[in-house]
């Protein structure tokens, strides 16, 4: 009975679709020598956005920590290349260090923040955000409440900075992406998603459930830091009541909610619509912000899986897929 | 026999609240020891000190000789303790398949095709092939059950700590559950089982063991323990003498 059945991982359509979609990764390169400039620099927004959802969503979606702080790692992230770059670090290298400095600060505070659970854990991370805009804020050599501009980027002429700016951007949002499937992939990924449904049974099973936690945590923190850093190289201005903002968390929680939490490609749809929202919502005002509310309403109330659900559903294999499936064999 | 998992003067106090006294408990390799008693006789805070979930207040914990009174659940799940809730707690977000997958994969440390082979076996053997791809909150009571033991079993125990899985199944039901749990005991494995429905659980067990307010009040064969006056009295009642 039992050699009836084998365990698939992925079939041929699926595997098809996993090259195509790298393939196009790669092929956006190539972006900055086709399209305008103002196109590069959308796109650099785009992947910043990209990176936040798909952190946030291997966070909260996949291990259940549902952080409301994770601007804390986007505004360290950028204020961390101001820093480095003020010591005389060449800014594109401020950016890449910046990022590994956001997942140290992660591996800092985790052993405060994990061991708070549920709605703790999310004020805790909330908490922290604020106090590191407070400390920044009280930082005249960072420019203090007014904000600062990032030096160093203005002597490459416009077009190549938003180009370099555009490639380093796509660089970190493939990496990230690919270490979440990775991540995912690996027998840890169901493990974290039996920490998020059950952390007490996940460990009757023999699921060591911290160093895991640990694991999203310094990822996600070392994500969105240089989510943070690289918006600074694109916007090369910032303020820490902006860029620490609470906004950030609720972006985060906007795209993932709508593109389909828990999924691995929902977020990346998630955070097209939202830039594109974003852009078609921004002439009205304050009617911005009310769009994106109704349009989340929407979302909650007719299609709870996200957008990805659509497709999901009808699909008979998975884009990239992380999951395990139950086959006839042969 | 030397006892595979064992429990010497275990006592567990939550506040002014006692809830184990002293307690002895060992199982054996192979062996199926049910646990009776009325409600608060403190099964389940026992089940909970073996499996590692609580650390007791007083006494010591051993598994194959060794003292692992202050290991981890995971940790001695990975050694060959396995546990089955009461309540069932599937991961709801998961499909069948997944949640053994994570049983055999960090329970039994397999990977590979020996890790698939094991999944898919485990799945036949608790009649749950059919729901494999099905996601495990779509479950009802009995399938929930039933994975809750399937999982247990992936991880390959040398014990298994079972808590009411019989709890709310019809007769049928509960029929095919000890046909499971049958199975189990072939294996060799040793089975630790709280169940009220003791009808059930002496189709099973060699021995029985009776507790009342955290404490053993009786430990000897089915018939024994069943007969005993003290056991009537405290569990079992008038209507079954």
């Amino acid at each position: 009975m039992t050699d009836q059945w084998t365990v698939r991982r992925s079939g041929r359509a699926t595997k098809i679709s996993s090259v195509a979609m790298v393939a196009f990764g790669i092929a956006l390169f190539a972006v900055p020598f086709g399209f305008r400039t103002d196109v590069v620099q959308q796109l650099t927004t785009l992947c910043t956005l990209l990176m936040m959802a798909v952190m946030w969503n291997v966070l909260a979606g996949y291990g259940g920590l549902v952080s409301v702080g994770q601007q804390a790692y986007i505004g360290f992230g950028a204020y961390a290349t101001i820093f480095l770059t003020q010591h005389d670090v060449t800014a594109y290298l401020a950016v890449v260090l910046a990022a590994l400095a956001s997942g140290v600060l992660a591996v800092a505070l985790a052993p405060l923040l994990l061991r708070l659970r549920g709605g703790q854990f999310a004020v805790g991370t909330w908490v922290v955000a604020e106090a590191l805009a407070l400390l920044v804020a009280l930082d005249e050599d960072l420019g203090g409440g007014t904000g600062v501009s990032l030096r160093g980027l203005n002597t490459i002429a416009p077009d190549w900075r938003r180009a370099y700016t555009y490639w380093l951007t796509l660089g970190f949002t493939l990496l990230l992406l690919a270490l979440v499937f990775l991540l995912l992939r690996r027998r840890s990924g169901a493990a974290i998603q039996a920490i998020r449904d059950d952390e007490e049974a996940a460990a009757s099973l023999g699921v060591r459930i911290m160093p895991l936690k640990f694991m999203l945590f310094v990822l996600a923190g070392f994500g969105c830091g240089a989510a943070g850093a690289l918006t600074l190289a694109n916007t090369l201005f910032i303020q820490p009541q902006s860029i620490f903002g609470v906004q950030w968390s609720a972006y985060m929680l906007f795209m993932v909610l709508v593109g389909g939490i828990g999924t691995y490609e929902g977020p990346i749809l998630g955070a097209i619509l939202f830039f594109l929202l974003q852009d078609w919502f921004a002439q009205y005002g304050a009617w911005y912000l009310i769009g994106l509310g109704a349009v989340a309403i929407a979302f909650a109330l007719f299609l709870p899986r996200g957008l990805w659900s659509l497709a999901d559903d009808r699909l008979p294999f998975r884009l990239l897929p992380v999951g395990y499936t139950l086959r006839p064999a042969g | 026999m030397t006892p595979v998992l064992e429990g010497r003067g275990l006592s567990m106090r939550y506040g002014d609240l006692q809830v184990l006294t002293g307690v002895d408990f060992a199982v054996s390799e192979g062996e199926a020891v049910g646990i009776v008693g009325p409600n608060g006789a403190g099964k389940t805070t026992l089940l909970n000190v073996l499996a590692g979930a609580v650390r007791p207040s007083a006494g010591t914990v051993s598994f194959g000789g060794r003292d692992v009174t202050r290991t981890r659940p995971d940790q001695r799940c990975r050694m060959g303790v396995g546990r089955a809730f009461q309540v069932p707690r599937p991961f709801g977000g998961m499909t069948v398949l997944e949640n053994v997958v994570v049983a055999a994969s960090y329970g039994a440390g397999l990977r590979g095709t020996a890790l698939y082979t094991k999944a898919v076996e485990v799945l036949d053997d608790c009649g749950l092939t059919e729901l494999a791809n099905r996601r495990a909150e779509s479950l009802g009571l009995l399938h929930r059950k039933r994975l809750e033991l399937a999982r247990c079993l992936a991880t390959g125990p040398r014990v298994v700590l079972l808590d009411e899985i019989g709890a709310g199944l019809t007769d049928a039901e509960a029929a095919e559950l000890v046909a499971a749990v049958r199975q189990i005991k072939v294996g060799n494995t040793a089975i630790v089982w709280i169940e009220h429905i003791v009808h059930v659980l002496v189709q099973v067990v060699d021995r029985l063991v009776c507790m009342d307010t955290g404490r053993v009040i009786a430990d000897g064969s089915p018939g024994e323990v069943l007969g005993d006056a003290v056991v009537i009295d405290a569990y079992l009642g008038k209507a079954a003498s």
